[in-house]
């Protein structure tokens, strides 16, 4: 028997001459090491490529959205208006009335991407996101119960659909918690609360005034209509502080992916980190549905389209953030200039999401024939 | 035909598992509760009836003002508790059997979505104003949307129930999106859709009832002739093509029968959770994983609990009512959450 | 036929291992009367283990011995519920915990590897615990990275992508994840179960080169043939506690494989490595031929 011959320790290195600080570890993609003083960072070229062009789609649909309305405005009066170069009407429109609204777009749906990148990162599966574990539901009810029952202020509901939301999601957490949560029963305990609260909240819309009824109903529907920009202020200072928490939390969140056991025995603390990771998608959900309602289907879609376009393995943040911003935009785009009478933007959102459902389904059975 | 001593050995925490004969009994005490519940449901109300006065209404008729509310309203919602009790049953376990997932219910294949949204378009833009007028709208809305997802969620090997259960979701939320759109543009849709979506057995007249009877006849023959075969395919499909089953053939009258079943329920009562759901779960944790006997408790089971939530909505506020379907969700979601946490409950 | 060339051991590869201060006792790592178990289910009462430093130790056991259990309690993966595991000279639960990573790596009985990652993307994960937000990628990373690839042969599928490995390759990638977390000790949990025959020699013979290179490595096996021709120390377990330890020449006997297992065999010299190679003789039947095994 003689020894095999990949055992050779210098089988790989025979091409390259090893010389300590020129070879460099080939990742199979491009990479872009930048190290300067404290800071050593490997980013992958395609991801920053895909996330600058995102980035730009996503100014350009901003920008189409300011123009867009029953008062036309053209690119550069926007762009004017933005910098401080316009005054009087042109100003009050954008600045205004419509720069709100797109930035709420923007921040909330970069908000709901990360957090449906947490989710599905920590439970490992691409159908996971905070409206699972009934977060959607929850909020809902709370935010019936404000206005059918209060008849309270946008404070009010905003403090009852999160109060709502986040009961529930601690209520299926502890029920679905025996020895450490794990991720089927996670899922089937939230189904289950969902369930009961859709019922209470199909109740509950059944006992009000058929006005009130519609105007929670299109609450529920998730909707940013009407949105003002101290309401938008509040919100995105929120959201910003959670996605900074949620990049320094990137990288355990990465190492995650590898198992348990392995994480742990590189220094990650499981349990710990996967409730922290928890915790701050449900916040950021949260955030987003006590401003807007329950916008569905962008924390499913934007990790997972995110990931196809950068091709990175296992989700990462940058990408779902700036995908949930784009389709958020696009969504709301499309609710409020393009479908008959304006909609709320959830239920563009719920089709799209049907749709890139009905496409994977489609790309799955070609695959395997 | 399956022979019972070819299965698996019936160890994997499933439960008790009872010899024939107290199978049998176990089946008549069913029956027997039922009638129990029957007769109940006729004397339970916002006012009490007693029993004499329900024997009266339905043998001796007189103009009498409690046998009107007999006649006229406990007793067609009592029967139409009883079919639409007994489809779901049947429709839960012949899909959970399909699909071999015990969380599977008619409601994954898109069938309330479709049903829902059918009778949103004849409320919002053909002027259906009836439930006779929409029950018709929302078979067809069944029907189709379960076909639609069966063509999706197939490819040419056949179908797997994960590519089923997205393309039920995947269809569900087109449809459901546009469901939205219609109701929250249109408040007369709005209003129909918010009692119908919450699932009721209450006034529907039973000339509603009669046509879809000859429906439930034949996909409750058709789910009973197929169950042998089903029994085969527990084991896997390989084995069952082993013992001589044709599976394509299984698989079309199953799932013909499940949809006319569910269809038909849904049309009538609006979609009620949960049913279709916690039953055959109950009926496999009580007879074991033998088709023929899960189906018979289930078409038994189910209408127990249909009514038995019924009565439970009529008096938990009265003298206002809950509809059904809301309260079977609150009955059937805790008991869905204590199997999850159970370890090995029914393969969960 | 049998040349067994030890194929590390230049002196390029014996200077990569982290130089450890080898400790007093003669062991940094060890469980000193601990209680392990999960929940409530206790495995090991009053355990009491020690790796010798700069050993090859194999664990070996019948199945729910305790054996991978007690890998988990020197990994900190468990928490003994009494007693403790002493690192350095100090309770391992007193150490933070990427600190403990930086000085006792793991190869975990199954891992994931995410969808679509690459060789070299894989093994760079190794790198966790020796960087920090904005030190996410040094030279060292880079230069720990490439060694371990060399170390381990699989620096030529470093852009693959490990789905597309064979079995034993992949083993390889992990193995190399875990040496470049550059730490002096490595416990390997059942590193060899699943692969075929060619595959476990292969990988026996890689971590003999590792140990030879200075690491102290620590692996539950179920093969008792390979345990006892590779490792320097071999502990036996049974019923959660230790039957023997020792050298494996010295403490594998027919007897203690019967203590240990329950199984009737003879252990007679590998014809190639001459370390004790265990012959198992069947159910109720006598060796075939006794009389010439006996003088």
């Amino acid at each position: 028997m003689s020894a095999p011959s990949g055992l050779d320790p210098h089988a790989g290195s025979s091409r390259t001459v090893w010389s300590p600080g020129t070879r460099r570890v080939d990742f199979g993609r491009r990479v872009l090491v930048l190290r300067r003083r404290r800071v050593a960072v490997r980013l992958d070229w395609r991801s920053v490529t895909v996330c600058s062009v995102l980035a730009l789609a996503v100014a350009c649909l901003a920008v189409l959205a300011l123009m867009t309305g029953s008062y036309q405005l053209s690119p550069g009066q926007v762009v004017s208006a933005l910098t401080g170069g316009e005054t009087g009407l042109v100003h009050d429109i954008v600045v205004e009335w419509r720069l709100p609204r797109v930035l709420a777009a923007l921040v909330f749906g970069a908000a709901l991407g990360v957090s449906g990148a947490a989710f599905q990162s920590t439970m490992r599966n691409p159908l996971a996101d905070p409206y699972i574990i009934g977060f959607s539901q929850g909020s809902y009810t709370g935010a019936l119960i404000v206005i059918l029952l209060v008849n309270g202020t946008y404070w009010q509901l905003a403090g009852g659909a999160l109060i709502g939301g986040i009961a529930t999601s601690v209520a299926v957490y502890v029920l679905a918690y025996r020895r450490g949560v794990q991720g089927f029963r996670l899922i089937v305990v939230g189904i289950g609360i969902s369930a009961m609260l859709s019922s209470l909240n199909t109740w509950l819309i059944l006992r009000a005034d058929l006005d009130q009824a519609m105007a929670a109903a299109t609450w529920g529907a998730g909707s940013l209509n009407g949105i003002s920009s101290a309401q938008v202020a509040f919100g995105a200072a929120c959201i910003a502080v959670l996605l900074l928490l949620a990049a320094m939390s990137s990288r355990p969140m990465r190492q995650l992916e590898l198992g348990d056991d392995a994480a742990a025995a590189q220094g990650v603390r499981v349990s710990a980190t996967r409730l922290w990771l928890i915790v701050l998608g449900v916040a950021l959900t949260a955030t987003v549905t006590a401003a807007s309602g329950p916008i569905a289907f962008i924390s499913l879609l934007a990790p997972q389209i995110g990931r196809r376009l950068t091709r990175t393995a296992g989700i990462t943040l940058a990408p779902a953030a700036l995908v949930g911003a784009l389709l958020c935009l696009a969504a709301d785009y499309l609710a409020q200039h393009v479908a008959p009478t304006p909609l709320p933007v959830g239920i563009i959102t719920v089709m799209l999401g049907g749709g890139y459902l009905g496409w994977l389904l489609i790309t799955e059975a070609r695959r395997r024939p | 035909m399956t022979d019972l001593a070819l299965r698996r050995p019936v160890g994997s925490g499933t439960g008790t598992v009872s010899g024939p004969r107290r199978r049998l009994i176990g089946l008549v005490v069913a029956l027997a509760v039922l009638l129990g519940l029957l007769v109940a449901s006729m004397m339970i109300g916002s006012t009490a009836i007693a029993p004499t006065v329900v024997w009266d209404a339905l043998f001796h008729p007189s103009n009498d003002i409690d046998q009107f509310a007999i006649r006229d309203f406990r007793l067609p919602r009592t029967i139409v508790g009883l079919v639409v009790g007994t489809a779901l049953g049947v429709s839960g376990a012949l899909i959970q059997a399909l699909t071999r997932n015990p969380l599977a219910d008619a409601g994954i294949l898109g069938l309330n979505a479709g049903a829902s949204f059918a009778v949103t378009v004849a409320v919002g833009l053909l002027g259906v104003r009836d439930i006779q007028g929409y029950m018709w709208f929302a078979f067809a809305g069944a029907l189709i949307v379960t076909l639609m997802v069966l063509v999706l969620g197939s490819n040419r090997r056949g179908q797997s129930p994960v590519m089923m259960v997205l393309a039920g979701l995947c269809v569900g939320s087109v449809l459901s999106g546009a469901g939205s759109a219609l109701e929250l543009t249109n408040p007369d849709a709005f209003d129909a859709m918010r009692s119908w979506n919450a699932g009721s057995i209450v006034s529907r007249p039973l000339d509603m009832l009669w046509p879809t009877l000859p429906f439930f006849a034949i996909a409750l023959l058709l789910a009973f002739a197929v169950s042998g075969p089903l029994n085969a395919m527990a084991l896997g499909d390989e084995l069952a093509v082993a013992q001589g089953v044709r599976l394509v053939r299984t698989r079309i009258l199953a799932i013909i029968a499940l949809t006319l079943l569910a269809g038909g329920a849904t049309a009538i009562a609006g979609p009620i959770s949960f049913v279709g759901l916690m039953v055959p779960h109950v009926a496999r944790w009580i007879v074991g994983p033998d088709q023929r006997w899960i189906f018979a408790y289930s078409a038994l089971l189910a209408p127990i609990l249909l009514l038995a939530s019924d009565i439970l909505g009529r008096v938990v506020m009265r003298p206002g009512e809950i509809p059904v379907g809301i309260v079977t969700s609150f009955v059937g979601a805790p008991v869905l959450i204590a199997l999850v946490r159970q370890k090995k409950a029914s393969g969960l | 036929m049998s040349t067994h060339t030890s194929a590390v051991d230049g002196p390029s590869a014996a200077g990569d291992a982290p130089k450890s201060t080898p400790s007093p006792s003669g062991s940094r790592l060890h469980v000193e009367s601990a209680t392990i178990g999960y929940d409530k289910r206790v495995i090991s009462r009053e355990l009491s283990v020690a790796i010798p430093d700069e050993s090859f130790t194999v664990i070996v056991g019948p199945n729910a011995c305790g054996k991978s259990t007690l890998l988990r309690g020197l990994s900190r993966l468990l928490k003994p519920s009494a007693g403790q595991v002493v690192l350095d000279g100090a309770d391992i639960s007193s150490f933070k915990t990427k600190e403990v990573a930086r000085r006792v790596g793991l190869l975990p009985q199954t891992s994931i590897a995410p969808d679509g990652i690459s060789v070299g993307d894989l093994v760079a994960r190794g790198r966790y615990p020796h960087q920090g937000f904005i030190r996410q990628w040094t030279e060292a990373d880079e230069q720990a990275v490439l060694r371990a690839m060399d170390q381990t042969s699989v620096t030529d599928l470093s852009h693959r992508l490990v789905d597309e490995l064979s079995g034993g390759q992949r083993q390889r990638v992990w193995v190399a994840m875990v040496l470049a977390q550059h730490t002096g000790i490595m416990l390997l949990d059942e590193p060899t179960t699943f692969l075929d025959i060619t595959h476990q020699i292969e990988l026996m013979e890689l971590f003999t080169d590792l140990h030879h290179a200075g690491h102290t490595l620590v692996a539950v096996l179920h093969d008792l043939n390979h345990a006892a021709r590779y490792a320097t120390h071999l502990i036996a377990m049974k019923d959660g506690h230790v039957v023997a330890e020792g050298p494996p020449a010295e403490i594998v006997t027919a007897d203690l494989v019967h203590e240990v297992f329950g199984l009737r065999c003879l252990v007679v010299p590998d014809p190639v490595a001459g370390t004790p190679s265990v012959v198992p003789l069947g159910r109720e039947r006598p060796p075939a031929a006794p009389t010439t095994e006996t003088t």
